[in-house]
């Protein structure tokens, strides 16, 4: 169980021993399961040992569910049994596909939000909760194409994919500020819109500017400190919606644990700010 | 449930067209109309960029000796040729690389570098050793428990994790484990060190403690565990030991084995 107010922090293995060591203060930790899909050895064992002791986040990469086919058995079968392993408190996955025709491709790849697209996204939402006996929570990807054709905006899309199948949503604030600046929206405005009801976590990483265009492509690196921009729509979306758990994220260009640890810190000021307690 | 193909032409069109577009196109580089205007945003290569890092990275990671001998650019410059036939199969990347081994053996810029091959094919048993099964290790009291006379026809199972290579020409564990060792100094090249001895080598890789260990074998060791690994009896895996080296002494042999972990059970014949 994780509470609405609790921070947590992405994990890494350089990570593992400091992490099993903080103190679990509602310390809660997220991996990509398909880093643990293997039979067995370390990273299992790790895994175990910091479960017991800090409750888990399964946030997949891989699962492919925006792909006009169902998601893959085998890797459907093996997220189950980590699941059934380590009882998660959270599950979630993206809006986007990944593996198609047999291959991964190591992204969150983007789809026309078209009416065929909805159906096909529900049914594999709907497949993956049946599979893992639990609901899921889908995530925001990050956006750097205008594609023609959208029948929906995303938030009306996320929202009705909730609806139709009984899953959460995972808002990632960084997303969002990177998909506006890149294709010129205002991020304040996806925010204020966005179905709260429906948010079962929230994520907040670091972004950087794209090495040739600069500020005008920002590319969701995972590689940075969170800036102080997404900081303020976090608060803006935390003061409207009240309290979720929030995580942040870091993939590259990894800090030390007690830096990550000072980020949670600040999203954990802002999640139990007195004017939030009565939400 | 639908069926899976119903109604999918439109998203399943835009899938194809964009996987294809990643890697350049079409086999005449041709386009969709809908997908050309999305490559000819420059927010495109993002996506192009992230699958080769990805794949790249992931590569690097599961190829870490190979990586350290060849240097980071000619690495990740192989690699992008690889991933470019060889996209993951699975979206768990922890494993990625199986024809990688073979892909450096075709590889023509590969050829002056004879270990390299071998190398890659013990990276590659550190990381099937590293995620296999759990499994108990066979403890050699049970063996030494064996009647002598029944000894002949037991059956040694080798441990999920174990995994062993042997090469003729190639000092094949001095070479990958002072490149796999995450603390020697970068840019060393290793081969030309002086006080290499360019001999035939191999090596066990097990994971007995929970962490991945290898020691060096000798070709009687290898020959005697490839006997064990196809179900053979352990007087035939005795043979081929002796085969291998005339003088092997078969008693150290199977302590050094058992003591590594190279097994998890014993089966005696009925």
């Amino acid at each position: 169980m994780i509470a609405n107010h609790s921070a947590g922090l992405g994990l890494k293995p350089a990570h593992y021993e400091e992490a099993h060591a903080a103190p679990a203060d509602g310390l809660w930790l997220e991996v990509h399961p398909e880093n643990y899909m293997v039979e067995g050895g370390p990273r299992l064992a790790w895994l175990e040992t910091i479960r017991a002791r800090h409750p888990l986040s399964l946030h997949g990469v891989g699962l492919s569910l925006a792909a006009a086919a169902e998601p893959d058995r085998d890797h459907l079968r093996r997220l189950a049994v980590l699941v059934d392993r380590f009882e998660p408190a959270l599950v979630s996955e993206h809006l986007a596909w990944s593996t198609w025709r047999g291959s991964y491709r190591p992204d969150l790849l983007p789809i026309p939000r078209t009416a065929e697209s909805l159906a096909r996204l529900a049914d594999n939402i709907d497949r993956t909760q049946c599979a893992l006996g639990r609901r899921i929570a889908v995530e925001n990807p990050s956006h750097y194409l205008r594609i023609a054709g959208h029948e929906h905006t995303e938030i009306e899309f996320l929202a009705e994919l909730a609806r139709r199948t009984g899953c959460g949503l995972l808002l990632d604030v960084n997303n969002v500020f990177v998909s506006g600046r890149n294709l010129g929206f205002a991020a304040a405005d996806y925010i204020d819109a966005f179905p709260g009801e429906h948010v079962d976590e929230i994520h907040l990483a670091g972004h950087s500017a794209d090495p040739q265009l600069g500020e005008a492509l920002l590319i969701d690196s995972h590689d940075a400190p969170i800036a102080p921009a997404v900081w303020r729509l976090y608060e803006r979306l935390i003061a409207r919606i009240g309290p979720r758990p929030s995580l942040i994220e870091r993939d590259e260009n990894l800090p030390s644990f007690d830096a990550l640890l000072s980020e949670r810190r600040q999203a954990q000021a802002i999640l139990t700010a007195p004017a939030r307690q009565a939400a | 449930m639908t069926d899976p193909g119903h109604g999918s032409a439109g998203l399943r069109e835009f899938q194809d067209g964009f996987a294809q577009a990643l890697f350049g196109g079409g086999p005449d580089g041709a386009l969709r109309p809908e997908i050309a205007s999305l490559v000819a945003q420059s927010g495109f290569a993002v996506y192009r960029n992230t699958v080769m890092k990805g794949c790249i990275d992931a590569l690097q990671a599961n190829f870490p000796a190979v990586s350290r001998l060849v240097g980071d650019e000619w690495f990740r410059a192989a690699a992008a040729i690889f991933v470019r036939d060889n996209l993951p199969r699975r979206a768990s990347l922890l494993d990625y690389g199986g024809e990688f081994p073979d892909f450096l053996g075709a590889f023509e810029p590969a050829r002056a570098l004879p270990y390299l091959v071998p190398v890659a094919r013990v990276d590659r048993h550190w990381t099937q050793a590293h995620c296999a099964a759990e499994e108990p290790t066979l403890d050699a009291q049970l063996v030494a428990a064996v009647p002598p006379q029944e000894l002949g026809r037991a059956v040694l199972t080798p441990h999920a994790s174990a995994r062993w290579a042997w090469h003729s020409e190639v000092p094949i564990r001095t070479i990958w484990e002072r490149n796999r060792a995450a603390e020697a100094p970068a840019g060393v090249s290793t081969t030309d060190a002086p006080e290499l001895d360019w001999r035939a080598e191999g090596v066990l890789l097990t994971r007995p403690g929970g962490s991945v260990e290898w020691i060096p074998v000798a070709a009687g060791e290898c020959a005697f565990l490839d006997v064990c690994a196809r179900g053979g009896t352990l007087a035939e895996a005795a043979q081929r030991a002796l085969e291998a080296k005339v003088d092997v002494d078969l008693a150290r042999l199977m302590a050094r084995l058992l003591g590594a972990g190279a097994f998890t059970r014993l089966d005696l014949g009925s």
